[in-house]
């Protein structure tokens, strides 16, 4: 059996390597090549059906994300699956998540409305196995299920969306689609653009179709989860900009004013739950949806620009929504893995059981401290790059437009600047909590560091944090050449400069270089660590002693928790997030309740939208569920005369 | 040439130079407002000298975290010192002197003080860091946006470019400018460690934010601390007094304007000083839970000031 499990693990990793690694390799030549690919395979005898494929630079660029992080989520897979031996089937693991990645690639690449609907069902659907893999948890087998809930409602939304196209244009190819785009109605398109977002809002998991994200996510194994969250959810973002940017131009103004409202909830929402979190993972998928209301910010600018005819600054904002969507590929991912590092050696995944693993798991301390830095936006990591990128833009549009729509562009700038803030301070709770002081739990004590398959997987991305870093005056060159690839910014003028290694926006509106910025950061604290090291006062002598602990022995007790650490900023944001408290005291005496025995404080966040949005829908689906049982006799006569009845009515219409 | 080497020279060491005197002049100003003698204004430097040379206890519990934090968060502040106009605007550096660049490196010097802050496991520590993130979080929507309405005035964001344009030049930017002056001047306050959000000279468990993080530091990084500490407030009296009233900065090479633009600086950092020692002086902390109302009016305020934009 063991020997089986490991027959299964290499074989099902070397192929995904191996399908990655083909993936690379076929965009590396896209990039050499530079023209598009489109081809058919094979002839059906189904009507409306042909798997038809479209390979422009934007499916280039998803099919390169997709590719990069599933090369190293299989490396690290590798390691990572040991724990799972002898408990679980690693072939069916190893099975799903092969067909996952081949799901995504088809999804990005597809260039027909069934065919394309096909691949997102492979996808969500070998996604919800991934996510009940371990099934012994009757936790995650809730959290899988609302997840396929969640998700074939917003298929639901996608083909109607679909149906309404072909209604109007008669094809399901997008290209027919995109040229007899001009015969359909505003009143159609704009449902369209409804259906589209609550469809592809809720694989993104845009607030308020979020919820199953902070449940699916943690439950899957974590190198799934890091390609679920830095990667799946942009799938999303890649049909909005294809039907947005492409199928349905031109469009009114107020689409692209609600992305951006929509990213500026997503975006604060998301960082506040992921504040009250203290389940590592759960954490992480709050964060994906404050970044995905990040990259909605840039797209959101971007499609009211280019609504409003200003073109170059609509290409500036895809560009920044499209370079945060591959780092926050990238740092989500490495966090991640080095979440699933940590909870493979401590064996849970609260953080208020863990502290000091810096000790015991330097690598992965190390790594995830790059990824924490990137993803709160700090130079010279990738992420800082994308946010300065939105930045301009919102600034950009706030100076260049009036009313209202710059009302909303300072509402997105305020948003962005306050998540910015917020996200540091979750990432210095999530690292310190987690990485630092002394351990809280026996949990911990066993801890070690990972293998190696692990370390080189974090590492590799944590590199990658870096170089899209420090080499961003490249890398944005490349993603504004895949915004110009687009039929509605053929000629566009460009606004981004890039000068050696530095990026200047606009007409010297701002520049930034990262590489530089790096360098002299180096530079001066090595300076100023010789300095002070063998220059001044050479002969200091350095004791290792106690934390000062007032007279008392410090225990893991007495230090800072999670929820102790972010109790502040919930309490100032105690209108939104609700927060409750529930005191639960034992009494040894329980007339007289003098001497308390034990006492219990429940602490709590109330979901808003669960109980404001989602209840409500559920409460009301019973009740005509409940109506509608009373027409259902269990009579087969009785149905009979229905399916008659139902006949005549058609018939009618029909006549 | 030459003449430009030297200025970046001065331009680089202008920081660490003169920031202890700063915080000697406030301490001697709010000890003359308390009928004290108070220490001479070159008191911290002698207290930098002595802390160099003193040897250091670290606490077992540290990982390189906290060993590395004094040198991460001193080197954001001279790196910033250098990206900001602090005498003469004409230097354009546009490699780092973007606003968001300074606002963003500076919050890496906020990260790890922080996280220094966690590492000891000290219940002190740990709270330090949570105000102090929660002050810094709340505190980032106004500092951007202070920036965003002078940069929107001058058409760019970066420093110095926003410096030489001069924006108390044009009169129907006055009432925006203002705005965003004191909503600036609340970040200020906050993220310097002063009143009403936080008492540098304080040690009591309960008020202590700044304080409380570096309590565990003692010797060479001791003194890191207090010196990036001290550059930190110079850089954000340089930046509020150059981007909001840049008269008198070098705006061409020259002798003559450098040397009047050195002048002018001192001056107006010691009427920064001077505002900030009577304000400390006349002032009670405030309660931790009213702070986010300072720093969101702060927001309010460049709100209304970016709109009032033409």
């Amino acid at each position: 059996m063991r020997k089986h499990d490991t027959f299964a693990n290499i074989w099902s990793h070397f192929f995904a390597i191996l399908g990655s690694l083909s993936g690379l390799f076929f965009v590396a030549l896209m990039a050499s090549g530079g023209d598009d690919l489109s081809f058919s395979l094979g002839a059906f005898a189904v009507p409306f059906f042909s798997l038809s494929f479209h390979i422009d630079k934007l499916s280039a660029f998803f099919i390169f994300i997709i590719s990069l992080i599933s090369l190293f989520c299989s490396v690290y897979a590798i390691g990572y699956v040991k724990h799972f031996y002898k408990k679980y089937d690693i072939g069916a693991l190893g099975f799903f998540y092969n067909l996952f990645i081949l799901g995504m690639l088809l999804v990005v690449s597809s260039s027909n409305w069934l065919f394309f609907l096909i691949a997102w069902e492979v996808m969500s659907i070998t996604s919800y196995f991934l996510v009940v893999y371990d099934r012994n948890d009757p936790q995650n087998v809730k959290a899988g299920f609302l997840y396929l809930i969640m998700t074939h409602v917003g298929t639901a939304f996608i083909i109607t969306a679909a149906l309404l196209l072909y209604k109007f244009t008669g094809s399901f190819e997008f290209e027919a689609i995109q040229s007899g785009a001009s015969s359909i109605p505003l009143s159609i398109k704009n449902t369209i653009f409804i259906f589209t977002i609550i469809g592809f809002g809720t694989k993104c998991g845009i607030v308020p179709f979020h919820i199953w994200l902070p449940d699916a996510h943690p439950a899957a194994p974590s190198h799934v989860s890091a390609l679920m969250s830095g990667v799946m959810i942009k799938t999303g973002i890649y049909m909005m900009i294809r039907i947005f940017f492409g199928m349905l131009w031109p469009v009114p103004v107020w689409w692209g004013l609600a992305l951006l409202v929509l990213g500026s909830i997503s975006s604060l929402l998301g960082v506040l739950y992921a504040l009250t979190e203290h389940d590592i993972k759960r954490l992480l998928a709050y964060h994906s949806i404050e970044n995905i209301g990040i990259i909605l910010l840039g797209l959101g600018g971007a499609l009211t620009f280019l609504s409003l005819n200003m073109l170059p600054l609509a290409l500036l904002s895809l560009t920044a929504a499209l370079f945060h969507t591959l780092n926050h590929a990238t740092f989500k991912s490495l966090l991640f893995l080095g979440a699933g590092s940590v909870i493979n050696q401590t064996h849970t995944r609260n953080i208020e059981e863990y502290g000091g693993l810096i000790k015991y798991m330097p690598y992965t301390a190390f790594f995830f401290l790059v990824g924490s830095m990137a993803i709160s936006a700090l130079p010279p990591f990738n992420g800082f790059f994308s946010e300065w990128l939105t930045f301009q833009s919102l600034f950009l549009g706030i100076a260049s437009l009036s009313l209202y729509e710059k009302w909303i562009f300072i509402l997105a700038a305020g948003s962005l600047a306050f998540t910015g803030g917020l996200a540091l301070a979750c990432f210095v709770k999530a690292f310190g909590v987690t990485f630092l002081a002394r351990p809280r739990s026996s949990h911990t004590s066993g801890a070690k560091e990972s293998s190696l398959s692990l370390r080189i997987g974090m590492g590799a991305m944590a590199l990658l944090c870096l170089l899209f870093g420090i080499g961003s005056s490249h890398v944005v060159v490349f993603l504004e050449s895949v915004g110009k690839n687009l039929a509605i910014f053929k000629g566009t003028a460009s606004l981004i400069s890039s000068s050696g290694q530095q990026v200047v926006v606009g007409n010297n509106f701002g520049s930034v270089s990262l590489l530089f910025l790096c360098i002299c950061f180096v530079f001066v604290a090595g300076l100023v660590f010789y300095i002070v090291t063998f220059v001044i006062n050479k002969n200091q002598k350095i004791e290792t002693g106690a934390t000062w602990d007032c007279g008392t022995d410090l225990t893991g007790r007495m230090e800072i928790t999670a929820t102790g650490f972010s109790r502040s900023i919930v309490t100032i944001f105690k209108g939104i997030l609700r927060p409750s408290i529930q005191h639960d005291i034992e009494y040894h005496d329980a007339q007289s309740r003098y001497l308390p025995k034990s006492r219990t404080i429940t602490l709590g966040v109330q979901d808003v939208y669960q109980s404001y949005f989602y209840q409500p829908l559920n409460r009301m689906v019973s009740l005509i569920a409940l109506r509608v049982k009373s027409i259902q006799s269990g009579n087969t006569n009785m149905y009979i005369l229905y399916i008659f009845i139902a006949l005549i009515i058609s018939l009618l219409f029909v006549l | 040439m030459f003449i430009d080497i030297i200025i970046w020279i001065i331009q680089i060491i202008l920081v660490p130079a003169v920031a202890p005197l700063c915080v000697g002049i406030i301490r001697k100003i709010k000890a003359k407002l308390q009928n004290r003698q108070g220490a001479g204004i070159f008191q911290p430097y002698q207290d930098l000298w002595k802390l160099f040379h003193k040897d250091e206890v670290i606490s077992k519990d540290a990982s390189w975290i906290f060993r590395c934090a004094p040198y991460i968060v001193f080197t954001v502040t001279i790196i910033i010192g250098a990206s900001i106009p602090l005498f003469a605007s004409f230097i354009n550096n546009t490699v780092t002197g973007d606003l968001l660049i300074i606002i963003y490196t500076l919050a890496i010097g906020t990260f790890f003080l922080a996280l220094a802050g966690i590492d000891t496991g000290s219940a002190f520590g740990g709270f330090g860091s949570s105000r102090e993130m929660t002050v810094a979080a709340l505190a980032e929507g106004g500092f951007i946006f202070s920036l965003l309405t002078v940069a929107l005035i001058s058409g760019s964001t970066n420093v110095f470019t926003i410096s030489q344009t001069g924006l108390l030049y044009q009169s129907q930017y006055l009432l925006s400018g203002t705005l965003a002056f004191f909503g600036f001047f609340i970040v200020l306050l906050a993220e310097t460690a002063r009143f009403p959000f936080d008492n540098p000279a304080t040690h009591l468990e309960l008020t202590m934010i700044h304080e409380a993080m570096i309590l565990e530091y003692s010797g060479k990084k001791l003194a890191l601390m207090e010196w990036a500490s001290a550059n930190k407030l110079l850089i954000f009296i340089a930046l509020a007094s150059n981007l909001f009233f840049p008269l008198g900065i070098a705006q061409s090479a020259g002798i003559s304007a450098v040397m009047l633009g050195m002048v002018i600086f001192m001056i107006k950092i010691v009427i920064f000083c001077l505002v900030i020692a009577v304000l400390e002086s006349s002032i009670a902390k405030f309660r931790f839970f009213r702070l986010p109302d300072l720093l969101i009016i702060a927001f309010i305020f460049n709100v209304v000031a970016i709109i009032l934009i033409h």
